[in-house]
């Protein structure tokens, strides 16, 4: 069972700590399903519906879902206001475009991205500030705090938000010039999908990355990463600012794709879904935000079918077990399967 | 003006019956109870229905919604509660809002999704004069009655057996289980009599503001604000956060409704911003 | 002489007790130097100052001749003065060589590389290799920290301050509550320390004081007792009657 404790080996622990950023098989089929979907769903085949602003949606959602993930799985963060860099991207990029008239620059999506990156960083920045002390509860109040107050602002705002009504008609010129926005949604999911393997490539690589093991280990235990000389605040401000603007992003791609940015996409249910998402899915393993996006959009489409008005229930429901008997999501428990299956395998 | 302070107090004094069972809960297990709002829905819609289906008194109402709320935080504590204290804050806090969503649904199936309200009877209605201000008869019940409560509380606390027990509890858990103090039936207690504080509290509120199935989110914001202004350790804190924060409320919406949404955030965060080392942390030794 | 640590009056009160109470202390390089007293004598306390996670309430902290008081527990851990912990304080849920790669990375000022994957370092990771080879637990540093025994997790705590490459260690309890069978490992681990590193011992078991130590520091009640070679603190008829006297308490 245990190896021999010699340098010869020392090739090969390299190799093994490198052989954990690898990408996976599964992760290449995760990421062919997500492309063969433009396929399936973008009235190619006659008799399927096409249901690609729904994936679009489903991908911003999944990308706010995979910034908490960086705050809360890898660093510990517990927060219930990542809704506010989403709303706040969403009204930059709906603003700019609009202010733009649909011409380049101001209108320009992938510019549109960059600036609510770039607000949403700052704002995250700023606010780092606040959740660096204290408990989780008082994390969870500050974060909670700054929400609701971006809430009332933007609703507050009207000549530049547009009030309770929200900004309609927020049109982007085309991406990179070419390629305009259509009515079946095609150009926003694979712009949509685009923008989230950019981001997600991005944070895959943070996470494996000596900076990401060195958030794990303020996670695990903040006054021994301090003791081995691990700078805490200036690494929960990084992680925390830089989640802010991927939130910035999914915000402004759910503007430029629904071509409209309202106080729906600002208020706190925003926040609380999108951590039940995560959760959901499973947290710290990056893919969770993701699966636990589809899963729910999926439960919110059939369940709400039937019984739209207690879709709440059931979700309410969900959550309690999932605390109650889940650790780790729908991912923890595939993992847990899977550790099952190959031990036994494994056997002599 | 004057209208306007008694307006505030009352409402504060309201704030701090529904949010006291949530402060003490924290103080004593370090647990974070989101669905606190839930129990204040439960009693506010048992007086509703008690009193506009089956015509039951309202001074009748508040003991049965005391009562029956009591009740469901003593079973919902040792079913489902007592197995979250050892639990992570985000699964307390998961948790408890799955709790406040099943909460909502359940009330919007059985009771609609409107704001109802209840007729106060004509003894408490109207309005008196008082040093030249017009003052809601109700204002003074909940004034007073509220008042009554928190000396009552106070004494409990201070005066008694269980309240010694209950401070060592709050102050110490472990020094307390180690000098033999049953921490565990202690807050079973205390969790029960806060939930039905808040269902009291929420058949108080049917007669001043209206109840709905969102109301437990809502007003989640304003217990925590209580607490994190007023701290969960004593019941004073709570106590005079809650009249500031009901005065301040009923102050901004009437004079400055545009901004009166603003206020009570960003007094929360600048409170939290003073004292950064957390507020449910005691300042170590 | 040159002094790697020298403390000047410190004192560090809370509320009305005194725990650490006007304490001058020296202490040379390459130092095998143990710090003992009763229980409460406020030893975990005097190193928590030293390392700075209690800020003293009077008094100047000298780390190699520079006033060090007012830094911060990374600042003095960067500058090389490295501790274990009475309690083990690991990362439960990284591996050892995963905790010792970051520990030598954060040396290396390589810890807030984001782009490159772990491991692609090879001097970092052979140098943390060959520092858990060196103390034995070099055959389970692919485990997760949380499943291994207590004597190794103790083990790794020791190899998570080496990795710093102090100038001085400070040692609190380092073989408390491991079994029997493992305790020795731990202490030839402890034995063969490079000269370089100034130790000092916090510990209640005398056996191993006197195991290691050249000179020792008695606290007792916040304020230093006595100090002295190993065997003069030894012969010491009070120092003994600090230890008797706490004994009797015990029984009594």
């Amino acid at each position: 069972m245990s190896m021999a404790p010699h340098s010869k080996l020392d090739g090969e622990a390299g190799a093994r700590l490198l052989a954990k950023a690898q990408w996976r098989w599964y992760e290449v089929l995760f990421w062919l399903a997500a492309i063969s979907l433009y396929f399936v769903f973008g009235d190619f085949i006659p008799g399927i519906p096409t249901k690609l602003m729904l994936l679009s949606e489903i991908v911003s959602l999944g990308l706010l879902a995979l910034s908490i993930d960086l705050v809360l799985g890898y660093a510990g963060i517990v927060t219930l206001g990542q809704g506010a860099f989403f709303g706040l991207g969403a009204y930059v990029a709906g603003v700019m475009a609009k202010a733009g008239m649909g011409v380049f620059p101001l209108s320009d999506p992938l510019l549109g991205l960059l600036a609510a990156a770039a607000v949403c960083g700052i704002a995250g920045f700023l606010t780092s500030f606040l959740v660096l002390r204290g408990s989780d509860l008082t994390r969870l109040m500050v974060t909670l705090g700054v929400a609701l107050i971006l809430a009332e602002l933007a609703n507050q705002m009207r000549w530049l938000t547009g009030g309770a009504d929200g900004l309609q008609g927020v049109t982007s010129s085309p991406i990179l010039g070419q390629w305009d926005f259509d009515l079946w949604g095609r150009t926003a999911y694979l712009y949509s999908l685009a923008v989230l393997f950019v981001c997600f490539w991005l944070s895959r690589r943070i996470v494996h990355s000596t900076f990401g093991l060195s958030l794990k280990a303020i996670k695990g235990n903040a006054l021994r990463a301090r003791a081995i000389g691990v700078p805490v605040n200036a690494r929960l401000i990084a992680i925390y600012a830089l989640a802010a603007a991927i939130a910035g992003v999914a915000g402004a791609l759910l503007a430029q794709t629904t071509q409209s940015a309202s106080p729906d996409m600002i208020a706190f249910h925003r926040s609380a879904d999108a951590l039940l998402i995560l959760v959901f899915g499973g947290a710290g393993y990056l893919y969770g935000g993701l699966i636990g996006a589809v899963l729910f959009r999926v439960m919110q489409d059939v369940i709400g079918a039937f019984t739209l008005q207690y879709w709440q229930f059931w979700l309410g429901l969900v959550l309690v077990l999932l605390v109650l008997f889940v650790r780790g999501g729908v991912i923890g428990l595939l993992e847990g399967w899977w550790n099952r299956m190959t031990r036994t395998g494994d056997a002599p | 003006m004057l209208t306007i302070l008694f307006d505030g107090v009352a409402y504060g004094m309201l704030l701090f019956v529904l949010a006291i069972g949530l402060c003490v809960t924290l103080g004593l297990m370090n647990f974070i109870n989101l669905a606190h709002g839930a129990f204040a829905m439960a009693g506010g819609y048992l007086t509703i229905v008690m009193m506009n289906r089956y015509g039951v008194s309202f001074y009748w109402s508040l003991p049965a919604a005391f009562v029956f709320s009591a009740i469901l935080g003593a079973v919902l504590e040792h079913t489902l509660y007592v197995h979250l204290y050892t639990k992570s804050h985000l699964d307390q806090v998961l948790f408890s809002i799955g709790l406040v969503f099943m909460a909502t649904a359940i009330v919007d199936y059985f009771m609609g999704a409107n704001q109802q309200t209840i007729n106060l009877p004509s003894s408490l209605e109207g309005r008196v004069d008082f040093l030249g201000a017009s003052i809601g008869v109700y204002r003074i019940f909940t004034i007073v009655l509220c008042g009554l409560l928190t000396i009552g509380l106070q004494f409990v606390l201070s005066k008694t057996r269980f309240g010694s027990r209950l401070r060592a509890a709050v102050d110490d858990g472990r020094v307390a289980r180690g000098m033999g103090i049953d921490v565990t039936k202690i807050f079973a207690l205390t969790f029960a009599v806060g939930s039905g504080l808040a269902g009291l509290g929420g058949a108080l509120s049917t007669g001043i503001i209206s109840m709905d199935p969102t109301f437990p989110l809502k007003y989640m914001i304003y217990f925590l604000i209580v607490i994190s202004v007023g701290g969960a350790t004593t019941i004073t804190g709570p106590f005079f956060a809650s009249l500031l924060l009901g005065v301040a409320d009923v102050a901004g919406k009437y004079y400055m409704p545009a901004v009166g949404g603003f206020i009570i955030y960003t007094i929360m965060v600048a409170v939290l911003i003073l004292r950064p080392q957390g507020l449910f942390t005691r300042a170590s030794r | 002489m040159s002094y790697v640590l020298e403390t000047r009056g410190l004192c560090k009160s809370f509320g009305g007790i005194v725990a650490t109470d006007n304490v001058s202390f020296k202490l040379p390089a390459g130092a095998r130097h143990a710090l003992i007293g009763p229980n409460g004598a406020g030893k975990t306390t005097f190193v928590n100052q030293l390392t700075g996670v209690l800020t003293p309430t009077a008094g100047q902290i000298l780390f190699e001749g520079v006033d060090i008081t007012g830094w911060t527990v990374r600042g003095r851990a960067t500058a090389g003065i490295a501790r274990t912990f009475q309690i083990n304080q690991l990362f439960a849920d990284l591996s050892p060589l995963e905790s010792v790669v970051l520990a030598i990375s954060e040396r290396e000022n390589a810890g807030a590389h984001w782009f490159k994957p772990l491991g692609a370092r090879d001097d970092i990771v052979n140098e943390a290799c060959a520092l858990l080879d060196a103390l034995g637990i070099g055959d389970v540093r692919a485990a997760r920290v949380g499943a291994l025994p207590y004597g190794k997790q103790r083990l790794l705590e020791i190899a998570l301050a080496l990795a710093a490459k102090p100038k001085l260690l400070l040692l609190d309890e380092p073989a408390a509550g491991v079994p029997e069978s493992e305790r020795e490992q731990i202490l030839d681990v402890v034995a063969r320390l490079p000269e370089s590193v100034a130790l000092v011992l916090i510990e209640h078991d005398m056996h191993l004081v006197f195991r290691f130590a050249k000179t020792i520091s008695v606290l007792v009640n916040g304020a230093l007792f006595c100090e002295g070679t190993a065997d003069e603190i030894a012969r010491d008829p009070r120092v003994r009657q600090v230890y008797l006297g706490e004994e009797d308490v015990g029984h009594g």
